[in-house]
């Protein structure tokens, strides 16, 4: 089982898996079925616990053995006292919040490190199909079409940076990942998708 | 086992009785009113087994209208417990693995000590001399019965509606005494509507002629208003939708007969519900029940969150998506309250029809919540207690 699951890791899990600390208390902001947080207890003895909005994701990480709370994320994170996790993550979600400036200055209340994986708008796939295709792209990492996408925010890995450093958030780690692995090099353009550590100042 | 797969007609648990716990004689139980009742009589029915280490046994607690008997069926009898589809062997209680104990509340009509049970000092019902009871009693009756056991730890207390209220007060009065709590469509607090709500429903009995200053024991019951407040009641369980869905404007007869019979269909299942529920319960324990859960308030003056400070449990809060009487965002301050205090806690609001009902209803979702969470505080405990 647990060979079969190292398998079917996704890469962003590994990835997410390496940054948190062992035995760290960690919350998952839009947990899905748990499967991240599944990883992160068996793997790196996490104390975790999930918010969902989906009835179905929740049945499914209850049925995993994980705690998991009923809600949105937008006002799930107002429900917990500051400094309570050790890390805050936002893999895939944060560019699905109402208001991803709120969110993180929460998440940053709640826990001392934040974990955000994104896709990153500006991969080179992206350019190429706005400039030339002349549509909205869609690509490994932003699949979906402009009325189906639970996609609020758009942004890029230069955004992002740009982002921290104009609020005085210290970038610990980050990570760029293609669909063939790692990305070093010029991440804005050859990226689908980055994880970012940040904590404040 | 797939929750999908329950068999709602399963006979397990099986065949069950009825037994008794009884204070010592000579022994007062001293309720939260400061009052002293001169005995204590439990009903009480279990399911499974307790295991050498005492560490498996689940208390259930029923609501205002419920009793003892939870699972399984009575000699002769054709209708299982009230929970029939949650607690036997693969179950979400499952009695191959725990030790399931549920007793009638203090107060209620169904064996335990009530105003319809005798008072030994008369020989006669209690009445009105029997003191009001309060959540945190009910709750101490069934710590004196879980003590009789020798049980130190309770691996979970679950119930909804009032049962709710008491798995709550469970967590906060004896925190070392619970590994977990599920409370199910619920409230930390009776609000001003829920109040106002039983507060016609006891208008209703006491205003009915019969009831006597609650002295009808030897003469008739007052049933036509407890049958009213059993009406009203069943308002409250329902939804709109589930209304709409049961029963829409249908008439009874073919077409409108311009009298005031019950020519709505609704109007004579309320009518039925109503006749049928005074033959299985005491209006004077109606009185009581309502009014201990419209004293029920963890939260008092302070903030919520200070009333769980003490709380060592894992928590499954459960809420339906149409229950207008313990709406959700009651179950939602609860978790928030939880979250606040860095409690474990899963919340999930299961979107249902069925109004509050869907407690007694939604056996499916539910058992694929509670046999889960189960399972993950049993496999803790056990590592706690190997350690």
């Amino acid at each position: 089982m647990t060979s079969k699951r190292k398998e079917d890791l996704r890469i962003d899990h590994k990835v997410i898996g390496e940054m948190v600390s062992e035995g760290a208390t960690v919350l998952d902001l839009g947990c899905g079925d748990g499967d991240l947080l599944e990883y992160l207890v068996s793997n790196k003895k996490v104390r975790g616990s999930g918010v969902e909005i989906s009835e179905e994701a929740i049945y499914n990480c209850v049925e995993k053995g994980l705690s998991v709370s009923q809600g949105d994320i937008d006002s799930g994170l107002k429900e917990y006292p500051d400094g309570l996790f050790d890390f805050v993550i936002f893999n895939q979600t944060m560019q699905q919040v109402q208001d991803p400036l709120e969110a993180i200055k929460e998440a940053l209340r709640v826990g001392a490190k934040v974990i955000i994986g994104f896709p990153n708008f500006c991969h080179i796939n992206a350019r190429f199909q706005i400039f030339f295709g002349g549509h909205v792209p869609v690509t490994r990492s932003l699949p979906y079409a402009w009325y189906n996408t639970p996609n609020l925010h758009f942004l890029s890995v230069k955004d992002f940076l740009k982002f921290c450093s104009e609020r005085g958030l210290v970038v610990e780690k980050k990570v760029f990942l293609s669909d063939r692995g790692p990305v070093r090099f010029i991440p804005n353009l050859l990226a689908l998708n980055a994880i970012f550590q940040i904590t404040r100042r | 086992m797939n929750a999908k797969n329950i068999d709602k007609y399963t006979k397990e648990p099986g065949l069950v009785e009825l037994k008794y716990f009884n204070l010592p004689e000579g022994e007062m139980f001293l309720l939260e009113s400061g009052l002293k009742l001169p005995e204590l009589k439990i009903a009480y029915e279990t399911y499974g087994k307790l295991n050498a280490r005492k560490s498996n046994a689940v208390l259930i607690c029923h609501a205002l209208s419920g009793d003892a008997h939870a699972a399984g069926y009575y000699r002769g009898e054709k209708k299982p417990g009230w929970w029939h589809e949650m607690i036997g062997p693969g179950k979400a209680f499952d009695t191959d693995k725990y030790f399931v104990v549920c007793s009638n509340i203090i107060g209620g009509c169904k064996g335990s000590s009530g105003p319809n049970s005798l008072d030994p000092r008369t020989g006669k019902p209690y009445g009105l001399s029997f003191p009001l009871v309060t959540i945190k009693d009910m709750v101490n009756a069934q710590k004196v019965l879980i003590d009789s056991f020798g049980i130190k730890r309770l691996l979970s207390v679950c119930g909804g509606s009032m049962g709710g209220m008491q798995a709550l007060q469970w967590a906060v009065l004896y925190p070392d005494a619970v590994a977990s709590c599920i409370p199910i469509a619920t409230t930390y607090k009776h609000s001003a509507q829920q109040i106002a709500f039983s507060e016609v429903g006891r208008q209703a009995i006491m205003s009915d002629p019969a009831w006597n200053g609650g002295d009808y024991y030897e003469k008739g019951h007052p049933s036509a208003g407890l049958a009213v407040a059993r009406m009203i009641g069943h308002i409250t369980y329902m939804s709109n939708e589930s209304m709409e869905k049961k029963f829409g404007r249908v008439l009874k007869k073919e077409k409108l007969g311009y009298e005031f019979t019950s020519e709505f269909e609704v109007e004579g299942y309320l009518r039925y519900r109503g006749d049928s529920f005074v033959k299985r319960f005491d209006a004077n324990s109606y009185l009581y029940i309502t009014k201990a859960m419209d004293y029920f308030d963890l939260q008092k003056d302070d903030k919520l969150s200070k009333a769980f400070k003490e709380v060592a449990s894992r928590f499954m809060v459960i809420s339906f998506s149409s229950d207008w009487l313990y709406p959700s965002f009651q179950s939602k301050e609860i978790v928030k309250a939880l979250k606040m205090n860095g409690i474990d806690v899963t919340f999930c609001e299961i979107s249902s029809d069925y109004g509050h009902d869907a407690f007694l209803l939604e056996f499916e979702e539910e058992t694929k919540l509670i046999k889960h969470f189960l399972n993950t505080t049993h496999r803790r405990q056990k590592g706690h207690n190997d350690k």
